[in-house]
C-alpha cells in the first residue's frame, strides 16, 4: 500500500490544511463586525449574555472564545483590526512549503530515475523485501519487481563486482552497502574495477555506477559501524564522490549520480535521513538534477567561512544562528560534492571573509579539511588570510560506545563556536 | 542405575540418609537423540549421552541466566537505556553451552555480534556484561565496546563486520598448531555469513594446513531479513566446506551440542585439520533490536518453536521426567536467576559512564603516553595505553 502524507499532497496542489483556512475566515468575519457602524447586531451578538439559567455541565463554548485564541494563535489584537488591510494581512494563512524527508528524497530520486531509464536497477542486502535497512528503498521491490530490485547475499565483494560487472555491459546500476563501513568489504572493486577502468581503457570502457548508502557516525554503533570514507574515496581519480545534507541535495545529487555516465560514491548519513527540510517546487520536479563539483553558500557572512558537508553543515547553520546575535556574521558553504572539490567557491568566500574554518566529522589525519587547507594555501585566497585556517573535525579516535564519549568524539556545536572565536581573536 | 546401587554396596558403613542422597547424585541419564547428518565422515558423534545431575542443573542454571539476561537486555533498550546495536540471543542458549561443555576453558573461541551469551558462558558476569550495554565504566570493555565488542580471556569478541571473524578464528586456530598446546579454536558464523567470500578462503588455508580449528554455522534460518533459501544456493551449510569434513547437529537440544563439540574438539585435536558443524537454531527475536522480526516470518512460527523446541523447557521437561530434579528446585533456581539479574541490571543503571579522561586511552598497547588531536587544533588530549 502507497503510503503518501497529507502534507505532501497538500503541499503538491498548494491547498492549506483546512483548520487554518477556518480560522482566516473566523478572523476576517471578526474583523468585519468590528469595522461597522455602533450598534451593529453583529457588535451586540458578540458581547450578548444568553437570558435564563445555565444548563449543568461545561460553560458552552461561544464565538468571542475561540475567537481570543485564534488571535493569539495567530498574533493579533483586537485593536489591529481597524486597519482592513493590514488585518487581512496578518490573518492570512499560506499553505506550507513541501516538507520532506532526506529518506523520502532519496526513495523519490530512485523511483522517479527507475522509472525514467530502463537501464537503472538497485541491489544490495536488504533492499527489496525488507524495502531497505533503513528503509531508503521502501516500496520499490513492491513497484519495480525481482528484476529491477535485487536482494543480494551477504557478500560485499561479490556482489559489487556484480554490480560493476553490470555496468561495464551498458546497465547503470545502484550498489547499495547498507553502511560504507561495509564498503571497506569491496573496496577493490570500487577502486580497481569502477575508478580505474575507464582511464586504462583509454576511454574505451565506461563504469555508469552508483555506490550508496550511509556513511559516518550514527548513534552508539561503535567503532567498526561509525567511520566516515569521505576522505578514503576522495583520494582517487576517477570516482566521484557526493555528500548531501539536506533532502533537496539528496534528490538532486543522486539523480545526478545515477545520470552520470562514471562511477559514483553517494555519502549519505543515517542521522539524516528521519530530518525533513522545505523542497522549492523546482526540487520536486522530476527532472531536478544538482551539478556534481558545485557547493552552495547556504548562509551569506562577512566575518568567517565555515565550509562543512553531510550533517555538519546542519551544526554550522546552528553554530552561525547563535554567534549571529553577538554580531558575527558566518558564511556557511555546503560542499555537497567531495570529488571534484569546489575550491573556486570556498576561495571566493575567503576572499570576502579572511577567515576560513573547515568542519567534518571524520578523522583530521588525511582528511577533507586536509585538503581543503592545502588547496586554499596552493591558490590566491591565500594571501587574502587573517590567519591559518582550522579544521574541526571528529577526535583522532576509534569511535567508543559509551554515549559520554561517543558525543565528545565528533564536533558539537560548541566546537565550532570556540574555533569561529579563536581565530576571530575573541 | 546399576552402578549406583553396586556402588552403594560396598560403602557397608554409611547412613541410610546419606545413601539416598548420594543415589540422588549419582543418577544418571542416558539420552537417545537423533543421528547427526555426515559429510565426508565415516562416523559422527556418539547417539547416547550421560548427563550427570550436577551436570544437567548446571546447562540449566547458565541457560536459564542468559535467557534471563537477554530479555532484560531487551527491556532496557525499551527504555532507551541501551542504544546503538543489541543482538540478542535467546532461543540459541543450547548452542552456546552445548559447545562450553564440549571444549576447554583454554580452547578458543569467537563469534560474530550476537556475542552476548558467548561472552557470559566465556567467564564474564552479567554484571559487567549489562554495564557494557549500556556503556558504563563497570562494563567488561569499559564501555568503549558496546553490545558487540566485548572480550574475555581465550574470547576474541564480539565482531561487527560479518564474517569477518572467520579468517580471525582460522588465525587462532593457526597459532595453536604454532605452539603446539593441543587446543582447539572454535569458530562460529551465521546462516548469513555463510555466504562471504572470506570463509572460503579461510575454509582453503585451514584443510591445506591442517588447522585445529572448528567452524560452527549457527543456521537460525534468517540472515537479518532474508530467509536461507533466498541468500544460498545451497542450504546444507554442513557440506559447504567441500572438502572439510562436516555435520550437521539439532542446536536446540544441549546434550546433542555437547557430544557433538567434543567430537569435532577431538577430530581437531588429533591432528586431522578442520571441521564443519552446522547447527541448527533459532532466535526468537528480530535480527537486532530495531527488526520487529515479523516481516520475514510469522509469529505462528515462532510460536511453534517455542512451545515445542525451546531448549531451557527441552531440559527441564527431561531432568523433571528423569526424577534428576524437583520442580520446586529448578523454581528456586529460576528465583535466584531472576534476583542476579534484576542486581546486575541495577548496577549497570547506576554505575557512573566512563570519565572523560578514558576518551584516548587504549589506541596502542604497550606504548609510551602520546598526544591525540581533539576536534580543533587547540584541543590536545592524552592518550596512555
Amino acid at each position: 500500500m502507497d503510503k503518501i502524507r497529507n502534507e505532501q499532497i497538500r503541499g503538491t496542489v498548494k491547498v492549506e490544511q483546512f483548520g487554518d483556512k477556518a480560522r482566516e475566515a473566523r478572523l476576517r468575519w471578526f474583523g468585519r463586525v468590528l469595522r461597522r457602524n455602533r450598534g451593529y447586531i453583529g457588535q451586540r451578538m458578540l458581547e450578548m449574555e444568553l437570558p435564563g439559567r445555565r444548563r449543568r455541565g461545561r460553560p458552552q463554548r461561544r464565538f468571542m472564545d475561540v475567537v481570543k485564541v485564534d488571535m493569539e494563535m495567530v498574533g493579533v489584537k483586537v485593536e489591529e483590526a481597524v486597519d482592513r488591510a493590514r488585518w487581512r494581512q496578518m490573518i492570512h494563512c499560506d499553505f506550507q512549503l513541501l516538507q520532506v524527508t532526506v529518506r523520502d528524497a532519496l526513495n523519490q530520486a530512485m523511483d522517479e530515475e527507475l522509472e525514467r531509464d530502463e537501464r537503472v536497477f538497485l541491489l544490495g542486502e536488504e533492499v527489496a523485501q525488507y524495502d531497505g535497512a533503513y528503509k531508503v528503498s521502501r516500496g520499490l521491490w513492491k513497484k519495480y519487481g525481482d528484476k529491477r530490485i535485487i536482494d543480494t547475499p551477504i557478500s560485499e565483494m561479490g556482489f559489487a563486482g556484480i554490480a560493476v560487472g553490470a555496468a561495464m555491459a551498458g546497465l547503470r546500476p545502484i550498489c547499495e552497502f547498507m553502511t560504507f563501513n561495509f564498503s571497506m568489504q569491496a573496496i577493490d572493486q570500487v577502486i580497481n574495477s569502477a575508478a580505474k577502468t575507464c582511464y586504462m581503457s583509454a576511454g574505451l570502457q565506461a563504469v555508469p555506477i552508483v555506490f550508496r548508502g550511509p556513511n559516518g557516525a550514527s548513534a552508539g554503533v561503535a567503532a567498526q559501524h561509525s567511520q566516515c570514507f569521505a576522505a578514503w574515496y576522495g583520494h582517487c581519480p576517477g570516482l566521484k564522490v557526493v555528500s548531501p545534507w539536506n533532502s533537496e541535495d539528496a534528490r538532486g545529487l543522486l539523480k545526478s549520480a545515477i545520470r552520470d555516465d562514471n562511477p559514483v560514491v553517494v555519502l549519505e548519513n543515517e542521522l539524516m535521513y528521519g530530518v525533513a527540510f522545505e523542497v522549492s517546487e523546482q526540487g520536486l520536479s522530476k527532472d531536478f538534477t544538482i551539478p556534481i563539483g558545485k557547493a552552495k553558500v547556504e548562509r551569506p557572512g562577512n566575518h568567517v567561512t565555515l565550509v562543512s558537508h553531510s550533517r555538519m553543515v546542519g551544526h554550522c547553520l546552528d553554530a552561525a544562528a547563535v554567534l549571529a546575535k553577538e554580531g558575527i556574521e558566518c558564511e556557511v558553504i555546503n560542499l555537497r560534492t567531495i570529488r571534484p572539490l569546489d575550491v573556486e567557491t570556498i576561495e571566493a568566500s575567503v576572499v570576502k571573509t579572511n577567515h576560513l574554518i573547515t568542519v567534518e566529522g571524520g578523522w583530521p589525519q588525511f582528511g577533507v579539511g586536509a585538503e581543503i587547507c592545502a588547496r586554499i594555501m596552493e591558490g590566491p585566497a591565500f594571501n587574502y588570510l587573517d590567519a591559518p585556517v582550522i579544521r574541526v573535525t571528529g577526535v583522532d579516535i576509534p569511535m567508543p560506545y559509551a554515549k559520554i564519549l561517543e558525543d565528545n568524539s565528533t564536533p558539537q556545536i560548541k566546537d565550532i563556536i570556540f574555533s569561529v572565536k579563536k581565530t576571530l581573536n575573541m | 542405575m546399576l552402578i549406583a546401587c553396586s556402588a552403594i554396596y560396598c560403602l557397608k558403613n554409611v547412613r541410610s540418609a546419606d545413601v539416598i542422597s548420594i543415589v540422588f547424585n549419582l543418577l544418571l541419564c542416558t539420552h537417545p537423540f537423533k543421528k547427526c547428518e555426515l559429510h565426508r565422515l565415516d562416523q559422527g558423534p556418539p547417539t547416547q549421552a550421560l548427563l550427570t545431575r550436577e551436570q544437567g542443573l548446571k546447562y540449566y542454571r547458565t541457560m536459564q541466566t542468559m535467557r534471563r539476561m537477554e530479555l532484560k537486555a531487551d527491556q532496557l533498550y525499551k527504555q532507551k537505556i541501551i542504544r546503538g546495536f543489541c543482538h540478542l540471543y535467546d532461543g540459541q542458549e543450547a548452542c552456546a553451552v552445548g559447545i562450553e561443555a564440549g571444549i576447554n576453558p583454554s580452547d578458543h573461541l569467537i563469534t560474530a555480534y550476537r556475542a552476548h551469551g558467548y561472552t557470559y558462558t566465556r567467564g564474564v558476569s552479567v554484571k559487567e556484561i549489562l554495564a557494557e550495554l549500556t556503556g558504563r565504566r563497570g562494563g567488561v570493555a569499559k564501555g568503549k565496546g558496546g553490545s558487540m565488542h566485548m572480550y574475555a580471556k581465550h574470547f576474541y569478541g564480539g565482531n561487527g563486520i560479518v564474517g569477518a571473524q572467520v579468517p580471525l578464528g582460522a588465525g587462532l586456530a593457526l597459532a595453536c598448531q604454532y605452539k603446539g598446546n593441543n587446543e582447539v579454536c572454535v569458530t562460529l558464523y551465521g546462516d548469513g555469513a555463510a555466504n562471504q567470500g572470506q570463509i572460503f578462503e579461510s575454509f582453503n588455508m585451514a584443510a591445506l594446513w591442517k588447522l585445529p580449528c572448528i567452524f560452527i554455522c549457527e543456521n537460525n534460518k534468517y540472515g537479518m531479513g532474508t530467509s536461507v533459501e533466498r541468500a544460498s544456493a545451497s542450504t546444507d551449510y554442513f557440506k559447504r566446506g567441500d572438502f572439510i569434513p562436516g555435520l550437521k547437529v539439532d542446536g536446540m537440544d544441549v546434550l546433542t551440542v555437547r557430544e557433538a563439540t567434543k567430537f569435532a574438539a577431538d577430530y581437531c585435536r588429533s591432528g586431522k585439520g578442520p571441521i564443519l558443524m552446522e547447527l541448527e537454531t533459532y532466535r526468537y527475536h528480530g535480527h537486532s533490536m530495531s527488526d520487529p522480526g515479523v516481516s520475514y516470518r510469522t509469529r505462528e512460527e515462532i510460536q511453534e518453536v517455542r512451545s515445542k523446541s525451546d531448549p531451557i523447557s527441552m531440559l527441564k521437561d527431561r531432568m523433571i521426567s528423569n526424577n534428576m530434579a524437583s520442580l520446586e528446585e529448578i523454581k528456586e533456581i529460576d528465583v535466584e536467576i531472576r534476583k542476579e539479574i534484576e542486581e546486575a541490571a541495577q548496577f549497570a543503571t547506576s554505575d557512573p559512564e566512563p570519565p572523560l579522561e578514558e576518551l584516548c586511552n587504549h589506541i596502542f598497547y604497550n606504548e609510551p603516553p602520546m598526544e591525540v588531536r581533539g576536534t580543533n587544533p587547540w584541543s590536545k588530549l592524552k592518550s596512555i595505553s
